[in-house]
């Protein structure tokens, strides 16, 4: 079974969200969505300043199987990119919700009301 | 026999000063000069070898390959049939070969006959108005023929219609052609029994419907017995039917598109008129259409004008066709394709032309019997085969691990091309198979030991089966490596 | 029953086992009313003998004759071993390798082409192929759109000089996704595409550039101003690029300050016969940067589980197999077989043979076209310097001379004023090293009497 921790907040479409001390949000995809996509070649990150919606398709990660669109659990502008990923891939799949993190944004607003807790995250990841 | 299982680069033959001089030209005496700014100051980098080496080692390369020539391939929706010698014959003869696709008229009234009589055949085999022969590809011919269909709209001033329905299980270049067309794919559910989802297309139809895209038999492998009522209800709703040819050879000779209320269609001639496939083209993508579609056909296309004793060919241009999408192509179209597929035409004739269809469903039957005895599973049990057909191998993964893509390398080691894996998406674990008409029984039943082999492997010692190929030129490749260190060309070493 | 190998045994068995009284219960599941009556417009089935008796006759009917027509599809001699490899089964009857392991003799041979098609264009990346020439500009402009991320306006240049069909096919093709073309004239003395007249465009947002070198007319553009001004307007560069020209013509990574962004062109030239128009192949090149941009297959080298080198397909991921809706692009099915014999024909060839080509096509067009204006009535259009073909004005109607010229078995060029009102009575003609002098004194010996039989009627 995947990964799901406590802390984090997350998307049906299996991105997390944590809120750093600041009030920024750091974003990326959880443990079982790298797992089913399996190991990953090619990450495209958004530019850094680009203001998004929530939901909008903002990265894409890409295995040799699959490439997958990453969706903005919450609006906001775009603040800082993950860099490392460029190079190194697959600290995505190594440490998802560490040094695999995609981006961190300056939330808009406080739409981030539809997202789900760990518990509820846990029964989507299970049914996929 | 020994096979020698790896080659050197045609790079790492190449001797500096060596080369295939015998057929070069002769230099020539005075050259004009290129202005300096213009000149290439430094040779590219080609190999410099015999002509021996370089028959022997292409020679050598093409015995890493499977092919239909040297081995069964029964790959799904691919129609990986027999290609018949003489239709290359009559396609390299020298007049052929050398005509120059803008020779004038008089040197182009035996090429434009075959070319017109390709035409008529194809109108009668799919029951279409019109044909033109142009598109180089499957995905090229959707192109034209989603083309049409937006085109068609335009014309009557219907300009919101820009969504083209595609069924979850279709081909990826269906939503792909959608989105070159400039349209939306909306995707629409298949039913448990492999059709079409009737009350869910219902409601996915309205004024933005273009049109729906379908193969019929389904990539399913099934025919979709509703599809007069799936016409009924597109139409109904101002959208248009495109078929997908992919498929067709399941029923040639026995069903038209046209009859079944389709109104632009794609062949693939290099599927079901047996032109090959040439390790990835080329192909021809012809596009049929009925009546109303008639005047946005890509150019050119060929007519006669005047008797069929002793009329004159010419293409129709843009200036015969104002309404037309266009040119798609450069020239005509892939001809020397096309001429393949005339011969076989010409050669199965109207009663071979049945057969195609029959021999087809009747090998893919036979191996979805021989093959659920043996214990594998369908995915669609209740439902008669189409030319081709699904096996789900989900509960061999569960009980040992053992996935489809193990299934399709061991094949390869007992002498068999893989089938088509993972396609539908739909299906887990899925092998689609598609024997074709020209196998022999004996072919069919040697490819079901093999899988009765393999069965009892993925019992014994599935760590073989992981590990598979063992016998071929190289092992499973990492494909993870391959796209994170990107190594698309050779480089001379650095001296 | 051609190509089927059932005997009425087989039948019977195969029946049996399926559990089925014939093979037309096998189609129990189509609706009765939607089943053919009949296919009598098909003729009856020929056997092998009278196929190809009936294909010698029609082949026989259109002739050989001399041809000096270019425009798109050069006549180049075409070595031996390139078709007797080609046509081999296991790469003629092989489909797209996607089991690597079954496959390596395609792939090596793409990854072969791959790195010849760099090098000649001087870019980093190939594509396994494309359909020809017009559909890769097509793909070519698609491309830059996606890669150009400075642009917003999918707006590109498009020389009037560049092949015709080209346009057409370009225009008709990416139309449909929203972008917009504009035209660039050509200068009507030299024939190229004046830098200057690049300044209508200053100040606006264009995404990209094309160039065509040589242009339709044959003639020489002056690539490096027009690189320079593109990238100078963060516009790419889309190079057309006639294959062997590349042999003596600097390649389009050394165009300019900056080199050329996306190489394409008509592999023809190598290998691929004339034969009507098709198949040929198109190929396409770039920076490593927009490979992921790239249409098309590409084959990668990697290593197998035993670490011994190998060829696989790689970046799939851009592909209408796994992107679906949001690929490249909807190609799957390319021209492999010609992409095959163009990379035979670049090992035979070597860059000193392919030198030997197209030197001795520029020889050779000179020739011709020195022996052409020296007839009355016949004059170089264009000043600008050629590579192996020409423009040239007539003093009267080019289609009757041109059909006229037919009847003696000489296809003497196109008429351009087809496609070029402006130019009024001109054709383009073209003789490639296939053509010998005598070739070449025929054809001024057929013009000379076609026009002089003219002047006397």
């Amino acid at each position: 079974m995947s990964n799901i921790p406590a802390d984090l907040r997350y998307a049906r479409s299996h991105e997390w969200l944590r809120t750093l001390s600041d009030g920024n949000v750091e974003v990326g995809i959880s443990d079982h969505a790298q797992e089913a996509l399996g190991d990953l070649v090619y990450v495209q990150l958004p530019d850094v300043g680009r203001d998004l919606a929530a939901q909008e398709a903002c990265a894409v990660v890409e295995s040799v199987k699959a490439a997958s669109d990453v969706y903005a659990p919450v609006g906001g502008k775009v603040i800082e990119v993950n860099e490392a990923l460029v190079k190194e891939p697959e600290l995505i799949n190594q440490d998802p919700y560490g040094r695999g993190w995609l981006m961190r944004l300056k939330p808009a607003g406080s739409d981030a009301a539809g997202l789900l807790s760990a518990t509820d995250y846990k029964t989507v990841a299970e049914e996929a | 026999m020994s096979m020698q299982l790896r080659e050197k680069l045609i790079f790492e033959h190449s001797r500096p000063g060596r080369g295939a001089r015998g057929q070069w030209p002769p230099a020539p005496a005075a050259v004009p000069a290129i202005p300096e700014e213009l000149r290439r100051k430094q040779r590219a980098l080609l190999p410099e070898v015999s002509e021996l080496d370089v028959v022997r080692h292409f020679t050598r390369l093409s015995q890493l390959n499977f092919s239909i020539d040297t081995h069964f391939y029964p790959l799904g929706s691919c129609t990986m049939k027999y290609n018949p010698k003489a239709c290359n014959a009559a396609a390299m003869l020298p007049e052929f070969l050398g005509r120059h696709p803008l020779a004038p008229s008089p040197h182009s009234q035996g090429f434009l006959e075959c070319m017109f009589e390709l035409q008529e055949m194809l109108k009668a085999v799919t029951g279409m108005r019109g044909v033109a022969l142009s598109p180089l590809a499957g995905a090229h011919g959707e192109f034209a023929g989603v083309a049409m269909i937006r085109a068609y709209h335009r014309a009557r001033g219907d300009l919101q219609r820009n969504e083209i329905i595609v069924p979850e299980a279709a081909h990826g270049t269906n939503p792909a052609t959608a989105t070159m067309c400039g349209c939306v794919a909306r995707e629409v559910a298949v039913g448990p029994d492999g059709d079409v989802d009737v009350e869910a297309l219902r409601a996915a139809v309205g004024p933005k419907t273009a049109g729906i895209m379908l193969t019929n038999p389904s990539t399913l492998g099934v025919f979709e017995r509703r599809i007069e009522q799936v016409a009924g209800i597109v139409h109904a709703a101002g959208g248009l039917l495109y078929y997908d040819g992919a498929n067709l050879n399941a029923i040639l000779g026995k069903v038209r598109p046209g009859d079944m209320g389709f109104d632009v269609i794609h062949m693939n001639l290099h599927k079901t008129f047996s032109t090959p496939h040439g390790g990835g083209g080329p192909g021809a993508g012809a596009v049929g259409v009925s009546a109303r579609l008639l005047p946005f056909l890509p150019v050119p296309v060929v007519v006669r004008e005047g008797s069929e004793d002793d009329g004159q060919y010419r293409w129709l241009d843009e200036a015969d066709l104002p309404q037309s999408i266009g040119r798609l192509t450069t020239f005509g179209g892939n001809a020397g394709v096309l001429l393949r597929a005339y011969v076989y035409m010409r050669m199965l004739g109207r009663e071979g032309m049945h057969r195609v269809g029959e021999y087809a469903t009747l090998n893919a039957n036979y191996l979805a019997a021989r093959l659920q005895q043996a214990g594998y599973e369908a995915a669609f049990p209740t439902r008669r085969a189409s030319h081709e057909f699904i096996l789900t191998l989900k509960k061999l993964a569960q009980q040992h691990g053992v996935t489809a893509m193990d299934v399709a390398k061991r094949l390869l080691d007992l002498g068999f091309h893989a089938p088509t894996t993972y396609f539908p998406l739909l299906i887990s674990e899925c092998l689609l198979i598609e024997p074709t008409e020209t196998e022999s029984k004996e072919t069919l039943d040697a490819f079901v030991r093999a899988m009765e082999q393999i069965l009892r492997e993925a019992q014994d010692d599935p760590e073989h089966l992981h590990r598979a190929p063992h016998t071929l030129p190289v092992r499973r490749l990492d494909d993870v490596r391959a796209a994170r260190e990107l190594n698309l060309a050779y480089r001379e070493p650095a001296r | 029953m051609p190509f089927i190998p059932h005997t009425e045994d087989d039948v019977r068995e195969m029946l049996q086992t399926i559990g089925a009284g014939s093979i037309e219960a096998l189609f129990d599941e189509i609706p009765q009313n939607l089943r053919i009556r009949s296919l009598d417009e098909v003729p009856p089935g020929l056997s092998e003998p009278e196929v190809m008796r009936l294909m010698a006759e029609r082949a026989r009917r259109d002739g050989r004759a001399r041809c000096f027509i270019g425009a798109g599809a050069y006549e180049h001699h075409i070595p031996a071993a390139v078709w007797s490899t080609v046509t081999r089964g296991e790469f003629y009857s092989a489909y797209t390798p996607y089991q690597a392991e079954a496959s390596q003799g395609t792939l090596q041979t793409i990854y072969e082409y791959q790195s010849m098609m760099s090098s000649l264009t001087g870019m980093q990346v190939s594509n396994a192929s494309l359909y020809d020439g017009a559909t890769a500009v097509a793909e070519a402009c698609l491309m830059a759109v996606r890669a150009n991320r400075k642009s917003k306006s999918a707006r590109i240049l498009l020389p009037r000089s560049l092949h015709p069909h080209y346009r057409v096919v370009t225009i008709a093709t990416a139309s449909n996704q929203g972008l917009q073309f504009d035209e660039l004239p050509f200068d009507r003395a030299g024939g190229q595409v004046n830098a200057a007249s690049l300044g209508a465009f200053d100040g606006q947002d264009v995404t990209a550039v094309v160039i065509q070198q040589p242009n339709f007319f044959g003639v020489l553009e002056d690539v490096d101003a027009l690189t320079d001004w593109a990238h100078a307007h963060a516009a790419m560069v889309i190079a057309v690029v006639n294959p062997t020209a590349l042999a003596v013509l600097k390649p389009p990574g050394e165009w300019g300050t900056k080199g050329a962004d996306i190489v394409v062109g008509d592999g023809q030239p190598f290998g691929c016969p004339l034969s009507s128009g098709g198949p040929y192949f198109g190929f396409m090149t770039t920076r490593m940067e927009y490979v992921r941009q790239m249409p098309g297959r590409i084959v990668g080298r990697t290593v197998d589980l035993d670490g011994r080198p190998g060829f696989t397909l790689t970046l799939q991921a851009r592909e209408q197999h796994i992107r679906r809706a949001k690929a490249t692009s909807n190609i799957c099915t390319n021209q492999g077989l010609l992409m095959m014999a163009g990379t035979v024909y670049l090992s035979l060839m070597g860059a000193e043979g392919l030198e030997r080509v197209a030197e001795t096509s520029m020889a050779r067009t000179d020739e011709l076209q020195r022996a052409l204006t020296a007839l009355p009535g016949v004059r170089r259009i264009f000043t600008r310097p050629v590579f192996h073909e020409v423009a040239l004005r007539l003093d009267r109607p080019v289609a009757p001379v041109l059909a006229a010229l037919a009847e003696r078995d000489i296809q003497g060029g196109i008429d351009l004023s087809v496609y070029y009102p402006e130019l009024g009575q001109s054709m383009l003609v073209c003789a490639t090293e296939t053509k010998t002098q005598g070739d070449i004194q025929a054809y001024v010996t057929a013009l000379g009497e076609v026009l002089r039989s003219a002047q006397a009627a």
